[in-house]
């Protein structure tokens, strides 16, 4: 009896323990929703009281952000079509084709990427970048990223269609499909699981970077969300915390909706075929 | 349709042969069964005939084209592979008309022939359905629609039945015999189970280490096997093999051996030239060429009762010699036999396969070589 009592009382702290580590980290994501609707917001967690959009009509006016969320769009979407198409292109090539020492070659841009997109390589970025003549353009923050995401969208693809049989280009080559045709026919199709995968990594990695845009881009209608959120500012350094609250949830609207669109669309498959 | 041949063809992966210095050839309208275990080259083979394999050395050729370096789509040919590598994206109409569609003909054309060779192979009513919506040997059959829906030379085969349960494998075997006989087809099929290639070809290929042991009728495969590796391959189970002492005296070949007694047996060129006096042989006798002795048989082999299999028509019967050598015959019978711990069974002289010590088959006077 005593013993099913102490089993009783460890179950209890356990769910008591989970609980608050939940409430942990629940909190901020409940002030994340209410703060942008709430006047008198602070830093503080409170209900809205008056439930109000004011927050957001003074956010709509500011041209300056509303711009950034534009660009922060036209550089995410230029940066995921290089490296999607890049990616995909190269991963077939290397998991298909007998080039020796391929995984080697993987692995070395693989290392050298998380050089490249790091902080330590901004010094010589800006000096490439500026000396091809591309310092404050869109284009140099694009190029930039897809740079440094595509040896790890390679690796991620490559990995994936390694694992889909070789016999579906195959069969349709040998029923006469020519290498081209017999790509975007069937291996297109069965790879695009993967692809969705790499598509939505990398737009969510640009979308929320930071440091790249913050360098590459000097004039103000350039400039991305995720730079123009100093905006909301004041000179001393403080966050004005309203409307900070209501740009950020728009921020982070597309991210969400691109997650649902292809969980939705794709269902996040990570691997595809017949099951025998 | 159209033959094949193979003029010293040569595979190498890296330093590993697959193929050595191979010259076949396949006459138009043959189904040929490429036989051998894993790793034998049989595959390696198909693959240079589909052309997914550029062969190292040596010169393929389909009907009077050459064909050693021809894309796989230029080749006139179909092939239905193991894995069945359905397109997951596509319903049955899309992948069986699928080769008719990179040849451009019009959705509906395409789409009512396909219909029409899935109504033959009885799929013809789930042309809506995905591959993962159908049984495996539903997958096997829209795979066979996909080769058959357009006008292929030669029809390869990659262990197309490997993938299904018994039952079906039976089914889908009886099915291809009666599409070979339907059609005439040339065809060349991989297979590692040797009933399949007895069933099917016209020939069989036999395959070990990347080189043809044996290419020959599936009946003379069977009745004169050209090696012990060919012998102990084909049959179920497979050929009893047993090293014995031989010596030729008195005009005729004397065979010994442990708990063994073969009559004297004649002596044949083939034997007179391997053995120059006395030496080693292996002698050969297939299971259901054994039977229980009954006392004054010829020859017979006595050991103790190992295995004692009920298959339903017939009885599998396994004895062992203190050498640990086993030795299993088929008995044909649908009565309960009671055996001794010690077991004797006994063959006659006309079954008896001689093989010389690298393994090659010393034949009967008169028997074709």
């Amino acid at each position: 009896m005593t013993r099913y009592l102490g089993l009783y009382f460890t179950r209890i702290g356990f769910s008591v323990a989970t609980a608050l580590i939940g409430v942990f980290f629940a909190l901020p994501l409940v002030w994340f929703i209410f703060a942008p609707f709430n006047p008198r917001a602070e830093l503080g967690l409170s209900i809205p009281e008056p439930f109000s959009l004011a927050n957001f009509e003074t956010v709509f006016q500011n041209g300056f952000a509303m711009r950034g969320l534009w660009n922060s769009l036209v550089q995410s979407v230029g940066g995921v079509i290089l490296v999607g198409a890049g990616a995909t292109l190269a991963s077939y090539a290397l998991s298909r084709s007998p080039i020796p020492g391929k995984s080697v070659i993987t692995y070395i841009l693989l290392l050298f990427s998380s050089v490249v997109s790091g902080s330590a390589a901004m010094v010589p970025i800006f000096l490439i970048i500026n000396g091809i003549g591309l310092i404050d353009t869109q284009i140099a923050v694009i190029l930039v990223f897809a740079g440094g995401l595509l040896p790890t969208a390679m690796f991620i693809l490559r990995d994936f269609i390694d694992s889909i049989p070789k016999s579906y280009e195959e069969s349709a080559m040998v029923a006469g499909a020519s290498p081209v045709q017999a790509f975007f026919d069937v291996a297109l199709p069965v790879i695009r699981p993967g692809i969705v995968v790499v598509v939505v990594w990398a737009f969510v990695s640009i979308w929320g970077s930071f440091l790249i845009p913050f360098i590459l881009l000097r004039s103000s209608e350039k400039i991305p969300a995720s730079v123009a959120i100093y905006s909301f500012y004041s000179e001393a350094g403080t966050p004005i915390v309203t409307l900070l609250a209501a740009y950020s949830l728009l921020y982070s609207l597309p991210v969400v909706i691109l997650y649902l669109f292809a969980s939705w669309k794709f269902g996040f498959r990570f691997f595809g075929g017949i099951k025998a | 349709m159209a033959s094949i041949r193979f003029k010293g063809i040569t595979k190498k992966f890296g330093e590993f042969v697959a193929v050595s210095d191979l010259d076949l050839e396949m006459h138009d309208g043959e189904f040929v069964c490429l036989l051998g275990p894993s790793g034998c080259g049989k595959t390696t083979t198909l693959r240079m005939i589909a052309g997914l394999e550029t062969p190292t050395a040596g010169q393929l050729l389909i009907g009077d084209r050459d064909v050693t370096f021809l894309h796989p789509k230029d080749r006139k040919i179909s092939m239905v592979f193991q894995d069945y590598a359905l397109y997951p994206h596509m319903n049955l109409a899309d992948n069986i008309a699928y080769p008719l569609k990179v040849r451009g003909e019009a959705e509906a054309k395409r789409h009512a022939r396909a219909r029409e060779v899935a109504d033959v192979l009885k799929i013809g009513h789930l042309m809506e359905r995905m591959p993962s919506q159908i049984s495996g040997g539903q997958q096997q059959r829209t795979s066979l629609a996909r080769a058959l829906v357009y006008p292929s030379e030669v029809y390869l085969f990659d262990e197309p039945l490997s993938n299904l349960d018994a039952k079906l494998r039976l089914e889908a075997r009886g099915f291809l015999n009666h599409l070979q006989r339907d059609m005439g087809m040339t065809a060349v099929y991989v297979t590692h189970d040797q009933a399949e290639a007895m069933a099917l070809a016209t020939r069989v290929a036999v395959m070990d280490a990347g080189k043809v042991v044996q290419y020959a009728p599936p009946m003379e495969v069977y009745r004169r096997p050209a090696t012990t590796f060919v012998a102990n391959f084909v049959g179920s189970p497979p050929m009893n093999l047993l090293p014995v002492e031989a010596m030729i005296a008195d005009g005729a070949l004397h065979l010994k051996a442990d708990r063994v007694s073969v009559a004297p047996l004649p002596v044949s060129r083939a034997v007179a030239a391997a053995l120059k006096g006395n030496g080693k042989l292996t002698l050969g006798v297939r299971p259901e060429h054994l039977s229980i002795a009954r006392g004054g048989e010829a020859n017979a082999i006595t050991g103790q009762l190992f295995a004692n299999e009920n298959m339903g028509p017939e009885k599998l019967v396994t004895l062992e010699r203190d050498d640990a050598a086993r030795f299993t015959a088929r008995i044909f019978t649908d009565d309960v036999i009671a055996l001794d711990a010690t077991v004797t069974l006994g063959f006659s002289s006309e079954h008896i396969h001689l093989f010389d010590q690298a393994g090659a088959r010393l034949p009967m006077d008169g028997e074709p070589v």
